[in-house]
């Protein structure tokens, strides 16, 4: 655990006393104090290409009232630097008086350990296994005319100091390794992708030679596509494959559903509280507490501990993901959905790992039943129009189906659908719900958060595939 | 107030002195501070104001072919001492790289001229709040706008970039930007949309009712959209949209998609790849352009530089690593574009919008669907039908889809270019790309 005010003229009573003198007129508030190490080393083009080490350290300090919040950032930890942010937290809200809460719900669970994974791997053998990768990866084929993998690591300190002198930390470590591969051949070139990671040491995600497989899996997808042919264009089936395909539900509902544009109501869901917006058999949660996940968290941003929040069960609209501010100003629980990417950046409620839960089905079953519509199975990234509803998803592997059966593969494409309407379009569930392997960034108003995804194979009636073939 | 000039450089100086003292054979940094305060509002009230002050380091130390690279934004000397002797132990066990080097001292910059970029003048959060307040009530005058928001921000920054070369500069700058975002709704369909205004200097903004009133009126007429059926149209693509096309080209060209054989451009240079009327220019010395510089990211000199001239590719991007790999020199690029344009058509606005009975017009697109390996495209849109001229009715849940070879030699540029961004584009067509629709 870091402590923040070892190096600083600031002592943890200064700090207390300027954070309740603060927010003692406000409604909530808090100081959030960060310290970040994190790393990236690189190999592409045959070479080892970078290797950065950055370190980060700062705060961000929040005062709401009503409906205004008031946040200062800076990244000198000192008594001057923390005054002057108080004083320009007072002066926007001098005529907007609140009563604090102090209220924040507890729990000693822990989702993932207190590690630093940087400093578990030597830098060695870091490299010695993404040189292995290019070795592999040439060796394996000469149409392999590219190869980049990389180890991206990170261990994340926070201190939350709430109005009162409670303090809420938390340390997480996050890492991804991550290849990709491009193929040549006949004059066509086509790149594959893929990576791990999660909450846990490297070594825990490399261990039995994994890397092989993750190298295999990114060789195969370009593989598949160097045969692919247009896609079609226009309404169709679509059968989505199980696991990293739910950035559909990430995109679709997942950011319908965040407080904030609900509170706003510029939502397209802000008025389906209750209502059906699926199919029969479709229940969707949004979980924070499965262990070492890319999207869990022990405590949110606000110092919230993680819960898994029911969005829609068997169809019906039952939540919404709420940090504090948004939960207040709605009369309801934060869900510890608040988060931010960094303390530079405001607290948003977010997505942490979205999943649809199994139904019945089996796949085969699925492409069984469709006389002509598309097999997506992997996914590059999506977005959505929280407005209108409308969203897209990319396509990276797919596959046409023809009565009932697998056809060719199809070029990259882009899925396009209405929010709100789709689930209604899900007529069959999969027995086969499956997490992604951990790789999933959202974006939001300009901050990334880490995020996690699963669901199983899914039949969806109608949808718009962005191909080029009519 | 930001930092000076001195402050910075004294951190520049102090890292350069301790990575040669531990052994470095070279060593560059750069050093910047940045504060930037913005304003929001949402339905014509305070929603939140943000004040952010920012220090950020950055060294590459060299050990002869060998690097590494560390960052920070803790500057106490410290901190920086640990950092630097982490990343030189790192550059000991890097593996060797021979087009790992410092730019060529003769491509260096060596005179700073002033272009503009810095306006001091300050601009309070109560004059924000007014500002925001006229641009909100202008957006909210017609009853089917229910939601406004708005933001005012401003930054001022400064930095400083410096090599064990001798290279040791920086300068000031300043960004007003103000935005707003409205929702309308009516009985069929609730709709967004929005307007923003960015500058150099305060006096350049765009006047806040204006801004107000575009966004709600660019939002109103998207209400009630259809569904179009799949086919190949012609697309005319709004200034907004068509400058993307610039950017993926410039992703295209730059020097490490071509080293590393990833883009669909490589193998291109002195060959036909835009419509032969096509001229592209990257032109770095603007006066308050949103993206002039005197030197790129490691301190080489930028000139204006032509990029397309009559469709045919003349330069690529290169900056000095991926330079060496193509044996080409720096053209101070490193860090990508600066003000990049489409130069005028010769057709204008109104005659692009008749030139056929019908096309589709496009003022958004959603989603990643640009595959620089392949040039495959397809993204989601919304926009407007258009029969001989006029706009018939608003569009969206569609795709588009082409491939970027081909879409670049059937553009037709329209002659209403203006300076407004770091990457311009006049109105665009692009003829036979396909639709997919209901």
């Amino acid at each position: 655990m870091s402590n923040f005010f070892s190096k600083s003229d600031l002592t943890r009573q200064d700090a207390d006393k300027l954070v309740s003198e603060t927010l003692n007129n406000c409604d909530d508030g808090e100081l959030y104090l960060e310290e970040s190490k994190s790393e990236s080393i690189l190999l592409d083009d045959n070479k080892i290409k970078s290797s950065n080490y950055s370190s980060d350290l700062g705060f961000g300090f929040r005062a709401i009232s009503n409906e205004v919040v008031a946040y200062s950032y800076s990244n000198e930890i000192s008594k001057d630097s923390l005054k002057n942010s108080s004083e320009n937290l007072k002066s926007t809200l001098k005529s907007i008086k609140g009563t604090y809460n102090h209220e924040i719900p507890k729990s000693n669970k822990k989702f993932y350990e207190e590690i630093n994974p940087i400093e578990q791997k030597t830098l060695d053998s870091k490299l010695e296994v993404l040189n292995k990768v290019n070795d592999f990866l040439r060796k394996k084929d000469v149409s392999v005319k590219q190869v980049t993998a990389s180890f991206a690591g990170e261990q994340k300190s926070i201190e939350i100091i709430r109005s009162g002198g409670e303090a809420l930390t938390d340390v997480r470590p996050l890492i991804r390794f991550n290849v990709s591969v491009m193929l040549e051949k006949n004059g066509r070139k086509e790149t594959g992708v893929y990576g791990i990671g999660g909450r846990q040491s490297y070594d825990e995600y490399l261990k039995n030679d994994n890397w092989k497989n993750v190298c295999e899996e990114a060789y195969r997808i370009a593989s598949v596509n160097l045969e692919s042919k247009p896609a079609p264009a226009g309404e169709m089936k679509v059968v989505l494959g199980p696991g990293w395909p739910a950035i559909l539900i990430h995109e679709a509902i997942g950011h319908g559903l965040e407080g904030d544009f609900n509170r706003k109501r510029t939502s397209a869901f802000h008025n389906l509280m209750g209502e059906k917006v699926a199919s029969e058999g479709v229940t969707i949660v949004d979980d924070g507490t499965i262990d070492n996940r890319r999207g869990s968290l022990t405590i949110d941003d606000e110092g919230t501990p993680t819960e898994r929040t029911v969005l829609i069960e068997n169809g019906i609209l039952k939540n919404f993901m709420q940090d504090r501010h948004n939960a207040r100003l709605m009369n309801t629980r934060s869900t510890g959905s608040g988060r931010r990417e960094n303390y530079r950046h405001i607290v948003l409620p977010r997505m942490r790992n979205t999943m649809m839960l199994s139904g019945n089905q089996a796949q085969d079953e699925m492409i069984k039943s469709v006389d002509k519509g598309i097999f997506a199975v992997s996914f590059g990234g999506g977005q959505v129009d929280i407005t209108s509803g409308k969203f897209v998803f990319n396509c990276t592997e797919a596959y046409e189906i023809n009565n009932g059966k697998i056809g060719s593969p199809i070029k990259g494409a882009t899925l396009i659908g209405d929010g709100p309407s789709i689930l209604k379009e899900v007529s069959m569930v999969g027995n086969d719900m499956m997490l992604d392997p951990g790789i999933g960034t959202c974006g939001k108003a300009g901050q990334g958060v880490p995020v996690g995804v699963a669901q199983p194979s899914i039949l969806i009636d109608k949808m718009t595939v962005g191909g080029t073939k009519l | 107030m930001v930092k000076d000039q001195e402050f910075l450089k004294s951190k520049a100086s102090y890292c350069l002195d301790l990575a040669k003292k531990m052994g470095a054979t070279d060593a560059s940094v750069s050093v910047g501070h940045s504060i930037s305060e913005t304003v929001n509002f949402r339905n014509k009230s305070l929603e939140a104001s943000d004040r952010s002050d920012g220090l950020a380091l950055s060294i590459e130390t060299y050990l002869g072919k060998k690097r590494s690279s560390i960052s920070s934004s803790n500057l106490l000397d410290e901190n920086i001492k640990t950092l630097i002797e982490k990343c030189f132990e790192t550059t000991k066990i890097t593996p060797e790289d021979e087009f790992n080097s410092l730019p060529d001292k003769n491509l260096l910059a060596k005179q700073i001229k002033s272009l503009d970029l810095y306006d001091e003048t300050r601009f309070e959060n109560d004059k924000k709040i007014k500002y925001l307040k006229d641009l909100e009530e202008s957006a909210s005058l017609d009853k089917q706008i229910i939601n406004t928001e708005s933001s005012f921000t401003v930054n001022k920054s400064n930095f400083i970039l410096a090599n064990s070369d001798g290279f040791c500069d920086g300068y000031k700058k300043s960004s007003f930007s103000a935005s707003c975002v409205t929702v309308a709704k009516d009985e069929n369909s609730m709709e967004r949309d929005y307007e923003f205004s960015s500058k150099r200097h305060l006096s350049d903004i765009e006047e806040a009712t204006d801004l107000g009133n575009k966004a709600a009126k660019q939002t109103i007429r998207k209400l009630s959209p259809n569904k179009i059926g799949s086919e190949k149209i012609s697309i005319i693509f709004d200034k907004r949209i068509s400058k993307g096309m610039l950017n993926v080209f410039a992703n295209a060209i730059s020097a490490s998609a071509i080293a590393r054989g990833t883009s669909f451009l490589k193998d291109k240079i002195n060959q036909q790849v835009f419509a032969k009327s096509i001229n592209v220019i990257d032109k770095p010395d603007i006066i308050k352009g949103m993206g002039s510089q005197n030197f790129d990211s490691e301190g080489v000199n930028s000139n204006k530089l032509q990029l397309i001239e009559n469709g045919i590719l003349k330069n690529y991007l290169v900056d000095t690593y991926n330079g060496k790999k193509l044996n080409l020199k720096s053209n101070g690029r490193s860090g990508g574009t600066t003000n990049l344009y489409f130069e005028n058509g010769i057709i204008s606005y109104e005659d692009l919008m008749k030139k056929n009975s019908r096309s589709l017009y496009i003022t958004e697109t959603i989603g990643h669907g640009s595959n620089l390996v392949t040039g495959d495209y397809s993204v989601g849109a919304t926009g407007f039908l258009v029969e001989h001229g006029e706009f018939k009715y608003p569009v969206n849940e569609i795709t588009i889809a082409g491939n970027f070879k081909d879409m670049f030699k059937n553009i037709i540029l329209a002659n209403d270019l203006e300076f407004e961004y770091s990457v311009n584009s006049p109105t665009m067509m692009i003829e036979g790309m396909t639709v997919a629709g209901k």
